[in-house]
C-alpha cells in the first residue's frame, strides 16, 4: 500500500522542505533534496507500471474522509490503474528528468529552492490528478497544477509579461474550469454520487435521458461530458481557449517542457480517457471532442509556421498535437490518443529542453531570426533536435510515427463525416507540422550566424546535467513508440477495465485494416514537408519572404495568431473593466449612495433648511400660520360631524 | 460540567476583562501596556473556555445545548435564556478565535487611547457572543444592536480620515434595518405571548403574516450581510476602519444577517422563505457579478476586498435559501471560512499599511523581494479567496454550488462566473502588490513579517488548509442541526434523478427541490 501513496506524496515532502525551509538549505542542498525524492518517485513508478501493467493489480486506497453533506460524500482515495500506472509512469520520470535538467539550467538563477519546490509542487499536484478516484479529486489536482503552472509561468517575477501571462494562465483557466465544475455538479444531480466507480457503472443506464439543464431539456450524457471537455478544452489549450498556452513561454524553459508539453497540458486528453464509459454513450460529445481536436489541430500549425521565437514556435506545435490527441479520443481511438501523449511527452519535452540549451547557449536570446549558424559549435544539441523533430514529424522507426498514425488511421476508419474532416486536416498538419519543424532546425543552426560576435564567442554545449536528461529523453523518443505499441495492439488488453470502448466503435480496431495508401499517407506529408522546409530555407532562403509579402494578410492573420487575443481585449476585457468601472462610479457611488444614505442625508439637511427660513421671527407670519392651522381644523370638524 | 453556567461564562467574561481594564491606574506608557496585556489574556481565556463548549458538544442531538434559563421579566414573559446548537456554536468559536488576533494585530498600531480601545473590543465581544448565545427575541436585539455602537465607535474614533462619514453610513444603514426588525419582534410577541426564540420557532404563523415578518426581518439581516443593493455602507466602513476593526467586520458582523436568516426567516417563516427564495437569488447574483466587477478596477486595496466580500456573501445567501443540506451547510461553512480568510486578507493589507500608511494599491509592488514570507502568507490567503481546491473556501462554495444546482440551474451558472472574476480580480491585486521591480525609495527598507505578525498569521493558515483538506470534523457538528431546520422549513432532503445505492431509475421532478 506505502507502495502506491509514496511516489504521490514524496514530491510533496521534497517541496515543502525546499519551499518552506529553503532560507536554511544551501541551493545544492535543496536541489538534492527534491531530485533525490523525485527520483524514488519515478523508481517506484515504474515498479508499479510494472505491477499493474504486467500483473495486473489494480488498487484503491482510501485515505480519509473529506466532504461529507448529505449524500455529497467525498472521500481522498487513491485509485491506481493501468491508465494512472501509465501517466504515473510519465509524469515521474520527465518530471525527474527535467528536475536533473534545471539544476544546470538553473544555475545561475538567485532563487534556485524556490524553482525546485515549486517543481516539485507540481508533480504532486499532478500525481494526484492522475490518481484520483472521484471528480472533485481530480478538480483538486486539476486546479492544483493550475496553481504550480501560475507559480512558475510567473516565476521570473521581476518580467511584467512573465506577470501578465501568470494571470492570464489562471484566468483562461479558471473558464475552462467553470464548464468543468458545471459538469461536476451535473454529474452529482444525475448519478448522486462524484465517485468513479459508482457514475461509470451507472451511466448506460442513464443513456439517452433527458434532464432540464437552464430551462430546457437535454440528453443528460450529452450535457455533462460536453461540459467536462469545456474544462478539457482550458486546461489542454484547445482553440478558443488555447490563448494562455503561447504566452505561458514566459515561464523558464523547463518548466515549458515539464508542464506546458508533457504533463499538465495532456490532464484533458487523460481526462477524456478516463471518462470514456460517460462519453461511450454520448455521441454528441464525442463528435464535438473530435471537431475542437481537429480545429486545433491544423490552426496551432498554421500559426506555428510563422512564430519567430522558438518556444513559441513548439509551444504552438504542442497546441496542435493536442489536437490529434483529442480527435483521437472523439473517434473512440482513447487508447490511441494516450500512446501519443506518452510517445508526445518524450519527443516534446525533448524539443523543449534542447531549445533550451540552444537558448543557454545563446545567451538567452530566443529569437531564431538572431540565431543560425551553431550547429558546429554545439553537436550533441544539434542532433537532439534533430531526433526530437523526427519523431514529432512521423518519420518511420521514430516514436511520432507509431502513435500519430495510428490517430490518422482511426479517424479515417471512423468513417463518418467528422472522422474524415479530423483525417485530411490531421494530414495537413502533418505537412505543416514537418514543414514548421525543419524551418526551426535551419533558421536556428544552419545558414549564416544572425547573433553579434560577442554572442558567437559564447556559444557553448551544455553541462552534463543538462545532456543527460537530453540523451534520456532522445532515447525515449526513439524507442517509446514501438514499445509501448502494445497500448493500441489487437491482440493486447493493455488497458484493463480502465478504457471503456462500445462495440459499435470501432475506429481503433479498424485502423488496423486501413488500405495502404492510408498508412503511407501520413509519412508522405512528413517527407513533403521537410524538403518543402529545406528547399524554402536552404536553397531558396529569398522565397519565404517573398511569399509572405505576396500573400501579406494570410501571413498577418497567422503571424498574429488569428487575431484570437485581439477579440477577447475587445469583447471580454475591456468592456469587464469599462462596466466594471461604471457600476462602481454610476452604480455605488451616484445611483444607491445617492437615493440611499447620501440622499437621505442631503434630503434631511433640505427641509431643515427651508424649515429654519419659517422661523421668520415676524410676529404676523406666525398669526398668519395659526389662524389658516385654526381654518383648517374647523372646516374638517364641521365636516366630520355631519 | 452541567453545574456551570458556562456559556455565561464566556459571554460575560470579555465585560468583566473591560471593567478590569477600567481600574488599571500609572502613567500613559503602563496603562496602555497594562490595558493590552489584560485585554489579549481576557480574551485567550474566553477562547479556551469556547474551546470547552466544543469539545463536550454533543453531535447527534439538534436540541440546543449549555441552556440556561433564568426567569427575567416573568410576567411578559420575557426571560435570560442563552443556549447554543450545531449551527452557532462555530459562530461563537469564530468569534472568541479572532478576537485575540484582533488585539494582537492592534498592539503596535493603535497609540492612542489605548485603554479605551481595548474596553470597546472586549465590549463588543461580549455583545457578539450574546448574539450567537441568546435565546430570547429581546436579549437577541439588544445584544444585536448593542454591537454596533462599539463599533461605530472603533471605526469613528480610531479610523481613517473620513471615518465619521463613513461611521454615520454605517450606523445610518444598519440602524434603518433594525427599527423593523423591532416591529417584527414586537409584532410577534403581541402575536405569540413570548419572546422566547425555541417556543416561536414551533408557532405555526398564517401565511401573510410571514410575508410581512419575513420582508421586515430581510430589511435588518440584508444589510448586515449585506446583500445588494445594501451594502455600500461596508466599502467605506473597511476602508476607514482600523486593521482590527475590518477583521472584525468581515469575520464576524457579516454573519450575523446569514446567522439571522438561518435562526430567524428559516425556521420560523418557511413558507415565505420558499416564497422569496427567488428574490434573494436573484440579489445575490447580482452581488456577485456586479461587486465581482467592481473590484476589478478598484485602486484601493481595503475597498477591493470589501468588494469581494460582498461577492462571497452573494454565494452564502444563495446557499442558505436554495434550502437544502448542500446548500444550507456550503452557506454555513463558506461564512466559516470566509471570516478567516477575508479577515486574514484585511490582517495582511494592515501589515502593509503600519510600514508604509497608505492603503493605495499603486504605491506598493515587488514587495516579494523583500517580504517573501508576506508575500507567502498573503498568496495561501488569495488562494483560499479564490476557492482552490485544498483551501476552506473551496468546500464551502462547492457545497453552495452542490445545493443551488439541484434548486436552479441559471442561478448555480450565473454564480459560478464569480469564479472566474475572483481569480482575475485577486491575483490582479497580488501582482500588483507583490510582484514585478521594487523601484520605490521607501518600500526598499520594508521589514518582513515580525514575530508577533507570525503569530497571528500562523493560526488562520492552519485553519484555513484544514478546513480545505479536512472539513469533516467542521461538517459533522453541523449536520443534525441543520437536518433539523431542513425539517423546519419542510423541504424534503437529497431529491435526485438517480439513486446511487440500488443502481435504479427514481423518475422525480428534481427541478423543484
Amino acid at each position: 500500500m506505502l507502495l502506491y501513496i509514496l511516489p504521490i506524496f514524496l514530491p510533496l515532502i521534497g517541496s515543502a522542505v525546499a519551499g518552506l525551509f529553503g532560507r536554511f538549505l544551501s541551493d545544492r542542498q535543496a536541489q538534492l533534496i527534491t531530485c533525490i525524492l523525485m527520483g524514488a518517485s519515478a523508481v517506484l513508478a515504474i515498479v508499479i507500471f510494472h505491477n499493474v501493467i504486467i500483473d495486473g493489480e489494480v488498487q484503491r486506497i482510501q485515505l480519509f474522509e473529506w466532504i461529507e453533506s448529505g449524500s455529497f460524500q467525498v472521500d481522498w482515495f487513491i485509485r491506481v490503474d493501468e491508465l494512472t500506472a501509465v501517466m504515473m509512469f510519465v509524469v515521474t520520470s520527465v518530471s525527474f528528468l527535467v528536475h536533473v535538467y534545471s539544476i544546470g539550467y538553473m544555475s545561475h538563477d538567485p532563487h534556485i529552492p524556490r524553482f525546485f519546490s515549486y517543481l516539485s509542487l507540481f508533480t504532486f499536484f499532478m500525481l494526484s490528478l492522475v490518481t484520483s478516484d472521484n471528480f472533485l479529486q481530480l478538480f483538486f489536482g486539476w486546479e492544483g497544477v493550475g496553481l504550480a503552472s501560475y507559480l512558475l509561468i510567473g516565476f521570473w517575477f521581476k518580467k511584467p509579461t512573465a506577470n501578465a501571462a501568470a494571470i492570464k494562465a489562471f484566468v483562461v483557466n479558471r473558464v475552462g474550469d467553470f464548464g468543468f465544475a458545471l459538469g461536476i455538479l451535473a454529474i452529482f444531480l444525475t448519478f448522486n454520487s462524484v465517485s468513479y466507480e459508482t457514475v461509470f457503472s451507472a451511466a448506460p443506464d442513464l443513456a439517452g435521458s433527458d434532464f432540464e439543464f437552464l430551462g430546457h431539456q437535454f440528453d443528460i450524457l450529452t450535457v455533462v461530458c460536453i461540459l467536462l471537455f469545456v474544462g478539457a478544452m482550458g486546461k489542454s489549450a484547445q482553440f478558443l481557449l488555447h490563448t494562455w498556452l503561447p504566452d505561458a513561454m514566459e515561464g523558464p524553459t523547463p518548466v515549458s517542457a515539464l508542464i506546458h508539453a508533457a504533463t499538465m497540458v495532456t490532464a484533458g486528453v487523460f481526462m477524456v480517457a478516463r471518462c470514456s464509459p460517460i462519453f461511450e454513450y454520448a455521441p454528441i460529445a464525442l463528435s464535438v471532442v473530435t471537431f475542437f481536436g481537429a480545429t486545433t489541430a491544423i490552426f496551432a500549425a498554421t500559426v506555428a509556421l510563422t512564430q519567430n521565437d522558438i518556444k513559441r514556435v513548439i509551444a504552438y506545435s504542442t497546441c496542435s498535437q493536442l489536437g490529434y490527441m483529442f480527435f483521437a479520443c472523439g473517434v473512440s481511438a482513447y487508447s490511441a490518443g494516450i500512446f501519443h501523449l506518452t510517445t508526445h511527452a518524450f519527443f516534446k519535452a525533448l524539443l523543449f529542453l534542447g531549445s533550451g540549451a540552444v537558448i543557454h547557449a545563446m545567451s538567452d536570446e530566443q529569437d531564431m531570426r538572431k540565431m543560425g549558424g551553431i550547429w558546429k559549435s554545439i553537436p550533441l544539441t544539434y542532433s537532439m533536435m534533430w531526433v526530437g523533430s523526427l519523431a514529432l514529424a512521423g518519420v518511420p522507426f521514430f516514436s511520432g510515427f507509431f502513435s500519430k498514425d495510428i490517430i490518422l488511421e482511426s479517424a479515417f476508419a471512423a468513417d463518418t463525416g467528422l472522422g474524415h474532416y479530423a483525417f485530411w486536416l490531421g494530414i495537413l498538419a502533418a505537412v505543416l507540422t514537418a514543414l514548421y519543424s525543419w524551418r526551426l532546425i535551419i533558421l536556428t543552426f544552419h545558414g549564416k550566424p544572425r547573433a553579434d560576435k560577442e554572442v558567437m564567442a559564447h556559444v557553448h554545449e551544455s553541462p552534463p546535467t543538462m545532456t543527460i536528461p537530453l540523451i534520456l529523453l532522445a532515447i525515449g523518443a526513439i524507442a517509446s513508440g514501438y514499445f509501448l505499441l502494445p497500448m493500441v495492439s489487437e491482440y493486447h488488453d493493455f488497458w484493463g477495465d480502465s478504457i471503456l470502448i462500445l462495440p459499435q466503435h470501432h475506429a481503433l480496431h479498424d485502423a488496423h485494416y486501413v488500405d495502404f495508401w492510408v498508412k503511407a499517407l501520413p509519412t508522405i506529408a512528413g517527407v513533403i514537408g521537410i524538403s518543402a522546409a529545406y528547399y524554402f530555407y536552404m536553397l531558396r532562403p529569398d522565397l519565404p519572404s517573398k511569399i509572405s509579402n505576396k500573400f501579406r494578410p494570410l501571413y498577418l492573420f497567422s503571424l498574429n495568431k488569428w487575431y484570437v487575443d485581439e477579440v477577447y481585449e475587445y469583447i471580454f476585457i475591456r468592456p469587464a473593466k469599462y462596466i466594471g468601472y461604471g457600476l462602481w462610479k454610476q452604480g455605488d457611488n451616484a445611483l444607491i449612495d445617492g437615493i440611499g444614505p447620501d440622499g437621505l442625508a442631503s434630503a434631511a439637511v433640505a427641509i431643515a433648511k427651508r424649515a429654519i427660513k419659517l422661523q421668520s421671527g415676524y410676529l404676523y407670519h406666525y398669526a398668519f400660520a395659526m389662524l389658516v392651522g385654526l381654518a383648517v381644523i374647523v372646516t374638517w370638524f364641521l365636516f366630520s360631524r355631519t | 460540567m452541567s453545574d456551570w453556567p458556562i456559556l455565561s461564562i464566556v459571554t460575560f467574561l470579555p465585560l468583566l476583562g473591560a471593567v478590569f481594564i477600567l481600574f488599571v491606574r500609572g502613567d500613559q506608557k503602563t496603562v496602555a501596556r497594562n490595558s493590552r496585556q489584560l485585554a489579549l489574556w481576557t480574551s485567550i481565556i474566553t477562547f479556551g473556555l469556547s474551546l470547552i463548549l466544543i469539545s463536550y458538544f454533543d453531535t447527534t442531538t439538534a436540541d440546543f445545548q449549555y441552556v440556561e434559563y433564568v426567569p427575567w421579566l416573568s410576567d411578559y414573559n420575557i426571560g435570560y435564556h442563552l443556549g447554543v446548537d450545531g449551527i452557532s456554536i462555530f459562530f461563537l468559536l469564530l468569534t472568541t478565535f479572532l478576537i485575540p488576533i484582533c488585539i494582537l494585530a492592534s498592539w503596535d498600531s493603535i497609540k492612542d487611547r489605548v485603554r479605551e480601545f481595548m474596553i470597546a473590543f472586549l465590549i463588543m465581544e461580549t455583545l457578539v457572543i450574546g448574539v450567537f448565545s441568546s435565546l430570547d427575541f429581546i436579549m437577541f436585539y439588544i445584544f444585536f444592536e448593542g454591537m454596533l455602537i462599539p463599533m461605530y465607535l472603533i471605526i469613528g474614533i480610531w479610523g481613517g480620515s473620513r471615518r465619521v462619514y463613513s461611521a454615520f453610513k454605517f450606523f445610518l444603514y444598519t440602524l434603518v434595518g433594525s427599527v423593523l426588525f423591532l416591529l417584527a419582534i414586537l409584532w410577534i410577541y403581541i402575536e405569540v405571548g413570548t419572546t422566547d426564540i425555541p417556543t416561536i420557532m414551533a408557532y405555526d404563523f398564517s401565511s401573510e403574516a410571514q410575508i410581512w415578518l419575513w420582508l421586515a426581518m430581510f430589511a435588518s439581516f440584508a444589510v448586515k450581510v449585506p446583500m445588494w443593493p445594501f451594502h455600500t455602507w461596508l466599502p467605506d466602513a473597511h476602508v476607514e476602519a482600523p486593521t482590527s476593526g475590518s477583521v472584525i467586520l468581515a469575520g464576524v458582523l457579516l454573519k450575523m444577517g446569514g446567522y439571522g436568516f438561518l435562526r430567524f426567516s428559516l425556521p420560523m417563516l418557511p413558507e415565505a422563505s420558499h416564497f422569496f427564495a427567488p428574490l434573494v437569488f436573484a440579489l445575490s447574483v447580482v452581488a456577485i457579478i456586479y461587486t465581482s466587477l467592481v473590484a476589478l478596477v478598484q485602486q484601493d486595496m481595503k475597498k477591493l476586498i470589501a468588494y469581494s466580500s460582498v461577492a462571497h456573501m452573494g454565494i452564502v445567501t444563495i446557499g442558505i435559501f436554495s434550502l437544502n443540506q448542500q446548500g444550507i451547510e456550503g452557506g454555513i461553512f463558506q461564512m466559516l471560512s470566509h471570516g478567516i480568510v477575508s479577515a486574514a486578507l484585511f490582517l495582511c493589507v494592515g501589515v502593509i499599511y503600519d510600514r508604509i500608511h497608505t492603503r493605495e494599491i499603486a504605491a506598493y509592488g515587488g514587495l516579494v523581494h523583500r517580504m517573501p514570507i508576506y508575500a507567502f502568507t498573503f498568496l495561501i490567503f488569495t488562494l483560499a479567496s479564490v476557492g482552490l481546491p485544498g483551501t476552506s473556501g473551496f468546500v464551502g462554495e462547492m457545497l453552495v454550488f452542490v445545493g443551488i444546482f439541484k434548486a436552479n440551474t441559471w442561478i448555480a451558472m450565473l454564480s459560478l462566473t464569480g469564479i472566474i472574476l475572483g481569480a482575475a480580480y485577486m491575483l490582479w491585486l497580488y501582482r500588483r502588490i507583490i510582484f514585478g521591480e521594487l523601484t520605490k525609495d521607501n518600500l526598499k527598507s520594508i521589514a518582513d513579517l515580525n514575530l508577533r505578525e507570525l503569530a497571528i498569521f500562523i493560526p488562520l493558515i492552519g485553519l484555513a488548509l484544514l478546513m480545505g483538506i479536512y472539513p469533516s470534523p467542521f461538517l459533522s457538528v453541523l449536520h443534525v442541526s441543520v437536518e433539523n431546520l431542513l425539517i423546519q422549513i419542510g423541504s424534503t432532503n437529497d431529491l435526485t434523478f438517480f439513486n446511487a445505492d440500488d443502481h435504479q431509475l427514481i423518475t422525480r421532478n428534481f427541478g423543484s427541490n
